[in-house]
C-alpha cells in the first residue's frame, strides 16, 4: 500500500510519544481500541486551570495510519480548550493524512481517543 | 548489496536465469513456437519433444511416471481440478471430504463450492505446531468420506506434514488421497513409488520456474480417476483441454531438473541463513516462532513480535520485501487464518513476519535484515502502550478492551 507523505512523516518522526502521569488531577487518559483488533491507542492531555490543553503524548500499537493519526492529533489539541478539541471531526483527520478508505476507522479510533480522553478528565474534575 | 532485499520467496521466486534461456527457446519463428498438438508437421512435433522432455524432468524430480503428470495454469487449477474432479467422479461412493483449517484458499474454496453442491466437508484443526497428524485424519474418516485433501508444507508456517503415514491410512480405506505439494516440491525428497499419494498438485514458480504454469499428478496405479473441469480439445488425456504453453512447460521441467539435481546443497546453504537470520532475533524479549521449527522447510521463519503490530512493522522494514499475517496487509481485517487455527491470539498473529530465504539469499542481506529487524521492534515497542503495560506487569488478557 501507498502511504501518503504526510502519514510517512508522522511514522517517521511521531511527534509527542509519551506517557503523562495518569494519578494527576489535571490529565485525562483516553485509551481506546483493543489489541485483537490490531489497534490500541492511548491518548493523555494535561489541561490547566483556564481548561486549556498545555500537553498531549500519545503511544499507539497499530498499522502506520493509527500512528500518523494519533501523532497528527497531539499536534492539533495542544493549546486548544477542550470544548475546541472535541470539535475536532475524524474526516479532519482523514482528509489531512489523505487516509484511503480502509484506513478511516484509524482516524476514528484517534477522534475516540480524544473524546475518551476529555472525558476523563471532565470525570477526574467533578468527583 | 541490493536494496530492496527479497525475503518473500513463499509468496514466488524469480525464475533461474537457466530457465528463462530454456524459455526463450520456445517463442519466435527461428525458435521452437509450435502447437504441441500440430501431428502433420515438423513444428508441432519438435514442440511435442519439449513438452515430453519436460513431462520427465518434473516426474523424476517427484519420482513417478511422465505420463501421470497432467499440465495445469498452476497450484490453483491443480487443487481444483483434483478436489472438483475426484469428488464429482466418485460421488457416488459418498460425499464426505476432509481437508484442514490452514490449507491454500485453492483448497478450501473448492471444498465450500463442494458443500454448496451438498457434499460434506470436515475442516480439521491442526495441532498447536501446524502439522495435522495421522490420528485426527483417522477420526475423521466415516464411511461415505471419499476424498483427504492436505498440504505437504504449509506456505504461511512453512511446517511439513506426514503424508507418509497419512496415505498409508487413506489407501487402507480406500479413500482418494491428494496433496498440495506448492510450497514442497524441489524443498522436500518426495517418492511417488512409495508415497500412497493419489493426486498431487505442483507449480512452478514458487521453484525458480515461471508464473502460470503447474500440473497435476494423477496415480495410474492404483489408477485414480477424475473428471474434467475444463472441456475443449481433450488435451492431457481428456483430463485438461487447452493448447499447452510449450515455453511455460519447458521452464518448469528445467526448473524441475535443476531443483532435482542441486536440492540438497541448496537446501544446506538455506537451512544455514535461516539459523542465522533465528539467532539473530531469537534473544529479543517476547519473539514467538509459529509452527514447528523441527519439521520445517528449511527456507521459512514465521515470527511474532509481541507488542508490534505486523503493517507498521512491515513499514519500518521498507528494503525488506517480506509478508505479515496482520490484516492490515489484506483486503480482508481479520489476521492469518492459519496462525489463528494453531491457537495464537490475535494480538500475536497481528505481529507475525514471514521471512522466507531462497536460491539467491545472501549472508550479507541476512545480516542486514537482523539489524533493521531489530532496529524496527525497538522503536515500536518504544510506541506502543501494550509494550508499556507488559513492562508495568499489567495483564492485558485482564484488561477490558472496547471492541471496534
Amino acid at each position: 500500500m501507498a502511504y501518503s507523505d504526510k502519514v510517512l512523516d508522522h511514522y517517521e518522526n511521531p511527534r509527542n510519544v509519551g506517557k503523562l502521569d495518569d494519578t494527576d488531577k489535571n490529565v485525562g487518559t483516553g485509551m481506546v481500541g483493543a489489541p485483537a483488533c490490531g489497534d490500541v491507542m492511548r491518548l493523555q492531555i494535561r489541561v490547566n486551570d483556564d481548561g486549556v490543553i498545555e500537553d498531549a503524548k500519545f503511544k499507539t500499537y497499530g498499522c502506520g495510519s493509527a500512528i500518523a493519526s494519533s501523532s497528527l492529533l497531539t499536534e492539533w489539541v495542544k493549546g486548544r480548550s477542550l470544548e475546541e478539541a472535541t470539535q475536532i471531526k475524524n474526516t479532519d483527520i482523514v482528509e489531512e493524512l489523505a487516509l484511503p478508505p480502509v484506513k478511516i476507522h484509524c482516524s476514528v479510533l484517534a477522534e475516540d481517543a480524544i473524546k475518551a480522553a476529555i472525558e476523563d478528565i471532565k470525570q477526574k474534575r467533578e468527583s | 548489496m541490493q536494496l530492496p532485499i527479497y525475503l518473500d520467496y513463499s509468496a514466488t521466486t524469480p525464475v533461474d536465469p537457466r530457465v528463462a534461456e530454456k524459455m526463450s527457446e520456445c517463442l519466435t519463428l527461428e525458435a521452437n513456437f509450435g502447437n504441441p498438438a500440430s501431428r502433420s508437421h515438423m513444428f508441432g512435433w519438435k514442440a511435442e519433444e519439449a513438452v515430453e522432455i519436460a513431462r520427465r524432468q518434473v516426474a523424476d524430480l517427484i519420482h513417478c511416471d511422465p505420463r501421470e503428470i497432467v499440465w495445469t495454469s498452476g497450484a490453483t487449477e491443480a487443487d481444483n481440478l483434483a478436489i472438483k474432479g475426484a469428488a464429482h467422479f466418485y460421488s457416488k461412493k459418498g460425499k464426505h471430504i476432509i481437508t484442514s483449517k490452514i490449507e491454500h484458499k485453492a483448497v478450501l474454496d473448492s471444498c465450500r463450492q463442494l458443500e454448496r453442491e451438498g457434499y460434506e466437508v470436515s475442516y480439521l484443526d491442526p495441532d498447536p505446531s501446524g502439522l495435522t497428524s495421522p490420528e485426527a485424519v483417522a477420526a475423521a474418516i466415516r464411511p461415505d468420506t471419499i476424498l483427504v485433501s492436505l498440504m505437504h508444507v504449509n506456505n504461511e508456517i512453512g511446517v511439513i506434514n506426514d503424508i507418509e503415514a497419512i496415505g498409508k491410512l487413506t489407501r487402507e480405506k480406500g479413500i482418494i488421497f491428494h496433496v498440495d505439494a506448492a510450497q514442497s516440491t524441489g524443498k522436500q525428497d518426495i517418492d511417488l513409488h512409495s508415497l500412497q499419494v493419489d493426486l498431487m498438485s505442483l507449480t512452478a514458480h514458487k521453484i525458480y520456474g515461471p508464473k502460470g504454469i503447474g500440473a497435476l499428478y494423477v496415480r495410474r496405479k492404483p489408477r485414480v480417476r477424475i473428471e474434467a473441469q475444463i472441456h475443449g480439445g481433450g488435451h492431457e488425456r481428456g483430463m485438461r483441454s487447452g493448447t499447452l504453453a510449450t515455453h511455460q512447460i519447458v521452464g518448469m521441467g528445467e526448473a524441475y531438473r535443476i531443483a532435482a539435481a542441486e536440492m540438497h546443497a541448496e537446501n544446506d546453504r538455506i537451512l544455514a541463513l535461516r539459523e542465522r537470520l533465528l539467532q539473530g532475533l531469537q534473544d529479543i524479549e517476547e519473539v514467538y516462532v509459529n509452527g514447528d521449527i523441527d519439521h520445517r522447510v528449511s527456507g521459512n521463519l514465521n515470527i511474532s513480535f509481541n507488542f508490534v503490530e505486523g503493517e507498521s512493522l512491515m513499514m519500518a522494514l521498507r528494503d525488506l520485501a517480506l509478508s505479515s499475517g496482520s490484516a492490515c496487509t489484506s483486503a480482508s481485517l481479520e489476521p492469518s487464518y492459519v496462525l489463528r487455527a494453531l491457537g495464537l491470539s490475535d494480538e500475536l498473529a497481528h505481529s507475525s513476519l514471514r521471512i522466507s530465504i531462497g536460491r539467491f539469499t545472501t549472508a550479507e542481506e541476512i545480516d542486514y535484515a537482523v539489524g533493521k529487524i531489530r532496529e524496527a521492534v525497538a522503536k515500536l515497542r518504544e510506541l506502543s502502550p501494550l509494550w508499556d503495560m507488559y513492562k508495568d506487569g499489567v495483564d492485558l488478557d485482564q484488561v477490558k478492551w472496547a471492541a471496534h
